[in-house]
């Protein structure tokens, strides 16, 4: 062990050789990679650089950070934990459990984070009372995009209810455009998924069902009507949609093929980098009913020898949740700060109707974890629900065997 | 090599000399036509890759993904390579190279040797026990590697060998081990015992016989097994993602970098351009190996 | 001493591979069935609880998918990557002008990275971009090619590019195996007016056992762990319809957290192979050694 830190410290101080000895040093492992993306880290990397620390770069991309947490797994078991990482929802706590995290309390009083995030995103960063992970921004799930232009020349609005799309839908496919761009996915189904439940069941039940996985709820009848809309779904979507990435059907939507897209609001940048106005070419709503489904992006500092990493954490965190840097990163995300107080003047019309609902829900008990974003449940659990729900939407399995599967899945997940 | 196309009445009698001979020309063409066939089946997907390549993003989203490009821009292949963003920095796939190069080089080589004078012993000096012992090899290459990742990482942390490109050319040598043996051995298995006897009788000892006799024989094998390693470890994602750290990840984790985000804008020409330049060296080593392997074939050295 | 040390020298040259295949294959297969009688969630843990993870993973609908795409998968891969290879390989030792270039196309597939000649392929074989449409828009309304985007069909669609992938290196092993069989039988038979598929079947092709041995090899271990191609081709769709159990235990190891799971997939997969392999690989070096 000893050793290996050792050989660790080596390479690292090989790699930044030249930079200043002493100072704040941070390896960061994160799988934020592609242009926006990166050039939003870069942002962090460089207020980073500019209070003296050292940045060392480890991204890993791929299945929405499966591939980092296998990177991440083999480096804790090999005793060479990186410095920062990016972690979200209930893993953070299950790494917290093998005892491997960093308390990052002293930081967070200081800068008084339980002031400016809200309490059920706040929540997710602390394990057993102490601070132990910084949050970064909140994506919306429960998007619902659309061509403007689609709309209008169909005379329709943006459905409130699931009863109003399912209308539109009907319509648009009687005049010849595919009503729900779609990419056959696992995830992409779940998103779906999540957004129909919430639509359809309520917050409450959502909360019950996904959140404290209640044996009762999940087999629900309001369950079985949930998945008799997934029915209904899958026949709004083309016949190629397996498979297809989420930004390819972003496309349809764009190029008036299809009419609507229900997903999280990096949908948004795909947008505005086609130069999409919004308001003006594509829509944004959230989907039929309320609520708000949040994934929030954060990041969590490994137990780690020496103070320079030491001093880097501290600084990262404080930073992470710095005024300057919320407000930089999301905008170049398409997601809207976790704190509270930063001013939205810069932010699109889409981002405001995001942060105004999640002040809304926040207050209403509304403001819900992402189950198919893995903000929700353990990756276990989560993963045995998509399992149900992909399996339903790319068979003929009825809604009464759907759920019937899914009380098995879940029991079964441990 | 032997043509059999020519009827074999004719064997080693000149064809010119009695004029066009139609069913020889017409399985010529029989056999041109199946070849290029499968050469445009195997052609398809690099087409796609290139072409796609060579577009403008506009021009993907706005036109069919598999269709000529209608105006060619190399503007991806410049990206890919030193502009675009593979975390924080934006340097594309140049810095990674370096890296998968150290690692590859050294692991093929070190696989290489063990395996030939694996399968020389195995096959050549039969010793109670090899035939259980190479079947034990042989079962190794089974192993899944998603189940060695985690004893592994154990493993290179108590050697002190964690996320070091040393610990990468371990990892690979050891699991590179059972094949590079397997086809050493089936290929030396191949050569008369006789001729090992008869060196032994001359007073050649071990490694006398293995480098005099049998490594001269083994271009043609040494290149099969070079071209498996190289590139089984140079595309290898899961050990390079695992084993790695900032500073000594391989060109895949990079590639996959560019490629694989979820939430980012996909270039996708970009993404073409990255997977053909990651892929250069070993396109590159089939194509040199291709033509050692005609040399060593041509020189008539193998033969049953 | 130096009579000792001649007699020895061969076992002390494998010794090295040995002791390392021991520990870092066997060891770790011993490491796997340990975990896989123990609740592993996050991270391994030693504490033995039974048999839960097996009997949740019998209980699992996808591992059964799984298991049925291996079969199924496994077989017509190895096969007809196997036919497909020889094949090509007789063709190309037909005294071919352009040999090395068509040898070059064939053998390149195996050099690029799967993860994005996958990519190349979705499209290829989706029906809305690639051969489907191209073949529509030549005038041919019917035709169709939707097994990737098709669940009953998927699993086929990632036989196709898996051969794609391998089938050129099996011809490679081939083709040098054809070109170490004696000239001189070949021109005897031929002189002796025998026809040219009998000299294939009943000459060249049984003196090329051990090359069915490497190839079956390189094919089996490539359709065991096929992963990377699932993953870029299908992500294991639609729905998880070509899920194979390598991308099964990835997906519990290492995004579910659920690494119990995982080690008892492991277990199962290992014992598939054992019972394919061993089988062979005795009959194989038997019939080779008596």
């Amino acid at each position: 062990m000893k050793k290996s830190v050792f050989v660790t410290a080596a390479v690292a101080a090989f790699i930044t050789a030249g930079a200043a000895k002493a100072g704040p040093e941070a390896e960061v492992l994160h799988w934020w990679t592609s242009g926006g993306e990166a050039k939003s880290v870069a942002v962090l990397q460089g207020e980073f650089a500019d209070n003296g620390g050292t940045w060392t770069d480890m991204p890993v991309a791929g299945g929405g950070g499966d591939a980092a947490m296998t990177a991440l797994r083999a480096r804790v078991l090999s005793g060479n934990a990186p410095t920062a990482v990016q972690l979200k929802g209930p893993a953070i706590q299950e790494w917290y459990e093998e005892g491997v995290l960093a308390d990052i309390s002293a930081v967070a009083e200081a800068e008084g984070w339980a002031d400016v995030l809200p309490a059920s995103i706040a929540g997710h960063m602390k394990c057993e009372g102490s601070w132990c992970a910084a949050p970064v921004n909140v994506h919306r799930i429960d998007w619902i995009w659309a061509n403007a232009d689609v709309l209008k020349s169909n005379g329709i609005d943006m459905p409130t209810t699931w009863a109003e799309f399912n209308a539109a839908a009907e319509k648009l496919q009687a005049a010849g455009i595919i009503p729900l761009a779609h990419g056959g996915q696992a995830w992409q189904d779940a998103t779906i998924f999540e957004a129909v439940a919430l639509g359809i069941g309520g917050p409450e039940f959502f909360q019950k069902a996904f959140v404290d996985l209640d044996m009762d709820t999940l087999k629900s009848d309001t369950m079985v009507e949930i998945f008799d809309q997934m029915r209904t779904l899958r026949g709004y979507v083309d016949a190629n949609f397996a498979g297809r990435d989420w930004n390819l059907a972003t496309a349809m939507v764009m190029n008036g093929e299809a009419a609507f897209q229900i997903m999280g609001d990096w949908a948004k940048g795909e947008f505005l980098s086609a130069g999409k106005v919004p308001g003006q070419d594509f829509l944004c709503a959230s989907t039929p009913g309320e609520g708000f489904l949040y994934n929030v992006d954060s990041f969590a500092m490994f137990n780690v020898d020496g103070d320079d990493k030491k001093a880097g954490q501290d600084l990262l965190a404080k930073l992470i949740v710095g005024q300057n840097f919320q407000k930089v990163f999301n905008l170049n995300k398409g997601s809207i700060p976790a704190r509270v107080d930063v001013a939205l003047d810069d932010f699109d019309s889409c981002a405001h109707t995001s942060a105004k609902d999640m002040a809304m829900s926040s207050d209403n008990g509304s403001l819900l974890p992402s189950y198919a974003h893995g903000m929700a449940l353990r990756g276990a659990q989560s993963g045995a629900i998509t399992d149900v729900v992909t399996a339903h939407f790319n068979s003929d399995m009825s809604s009464a065997e759907a759920v019937e599967m899914l009380a098995n899945s879940v029991a079964n997940s441990l | 090599m032997t043509d059999f196309t020519q009827p074999h009445t004719q064997a080693g009698a000149p064809s010119a000399a009695k004029g066009i001979n139609w069913t020889h020309l017409a399985l010529r063409w029989l056999l041109f036509t199946l070849l290029g066939l499968f050469a445009l089946f195997y052609l398809m997907p690099l087409f796609v890759m290139v072409t796609t390549s060579l577009k403008s993003l506009d021009e993907i989203r706005t036109g069919s993904l598999i269709a000529l490009p209608r105006e060619v821009t190399f503007d991806a292949w410049r990206t890919a390579w030193s502009g675009t963003c593979t975390g924080v920095q934006c340097e594309g796939l140049r810095p990674y190279f370096w890296n998968s190069v150290i690692m590859t080089v050294p692991a093929v080589i070190l696989a290489t040797m063990l395996g030939a004078m694996n399968g020389y012993v195995i096959a050549q000096w039969r010793f109670k026990g090899a035939n259980l012992i190479f079947s034990l090899m042989l079962f190794g290459c089974f192993i899944p590697f998603q189940v060695v990742l985690l004893p592994m990482a154990r493993m290179l942390g108590i050697m002190g060998l964690a996320g070091s490109i040393p610990g990468l050319i371990v990892v690979h040598v050891i699991y590179g081990i059972g094949f590079t043996t397997l086809f050493f051995r089936n290929y030396y298995v191949t050569i008369p015992a006789e001729l090992t006897k008869a060196a032994k009788v001359d007073g050649a000892g071990f490694f006398r016989i293995f480098w005099s006799i049998f490594l001269p024989l083994s271009l043609p094998i040494v290149v099969v097994t070079v071209i498996w390693q190289f590139t089984n470890i140079w595309n290898d994602f899961l050990f390079g993602v695992s084993f790695s750290q900032a500073g000594t990840q391989p060109v895949t984790v990079a590639l996959n970098n560019i490629v694989n985000s979820t939430t980012g804008v996909k270039e996708y020409n970009v993404d073409m351009a990255a997977a053909i330049i990651a892929a250069l060296p070993t396109l590159l080593v089939y194509v040199v190996a291709g033509k050692y392997f005609i040399r060593g074939l041509t020189a008539g050295s193998v033969k049953g | 001493m130096t009579e000792w040390l001649e007699r020895h020298t061969p076992k002390m040259v494998l010794a090295p591979s040995f002791v390392a295949i021991l520990i870092f294959v066997y060891g770790f297969i011993f490491w796997t069935a340990w975990v896989s009688f123990t609740r592993s969630r996050l991270l391994p843990k030693y504490e033995l609880k039974g048999t839960v993870q097996y009997e949740r993973l019998m209980a699992s609908p996808r591992w059964d998918t799984a298991m049925d795409n291996l079969f199924i998968f496994g077989t017509l891969f190895i096969v007809i990557s196997m036919v497909l290879g020889l094949f090509l390989a007789i063709l190309l030792d037909q005294k071919i002008r352009a040999e090395g270039a068509l040898r070059t196309i064939y053998l390149y597939p195996m050099a690029l990275s799967m993860i994005v000649t996958g990519t190349a392929w979705k499209w290829i074989m989706n029906p809305g971009l690639g051969i489907e449409a191209t073949v529509r828009g030549w005038g041919f309304e019917n035709f169709a090619f939707d097994w990737v985007v098709n669940p009953d069909r998927a699993i086929y669609a990632v036989v196709i590019a898996a051969v794609w992938q391998a089938s050129g290196f099996v011809m490679a092993l081939f083709l040098a195996g054809l070109r170490g069989v004696d000239e001189e039988i070949i021109k005897a038979a031929q002189v002796d007016g025998i026809p040219t598929w009998r000299i294939y079947s009943a000459i060249i092709i049984p003196s090329m056992a051990p090359i069915f041995l490497s190839a079956f090899i390189v094919l089996a271990h490539l359709a065991i762990k096929s992963f990377d191609l699932v993953i870029a081709l299908t992500g294991g769709g639609p729905g998880y319809a070509t899920d194979l159990p390598a991308t099964y235990m990835y997906a519990m190891a290492f995004s579910r957290g659920d690494i119990g799971q995982a080690a008892s997939s492991a277990m199962v997969m290992m014992g598939v192979v054992f019972a394919i392999v061993v089988p062979y690989l005795y009959s194989e070096l038997r019939a080779k050694h008596d």
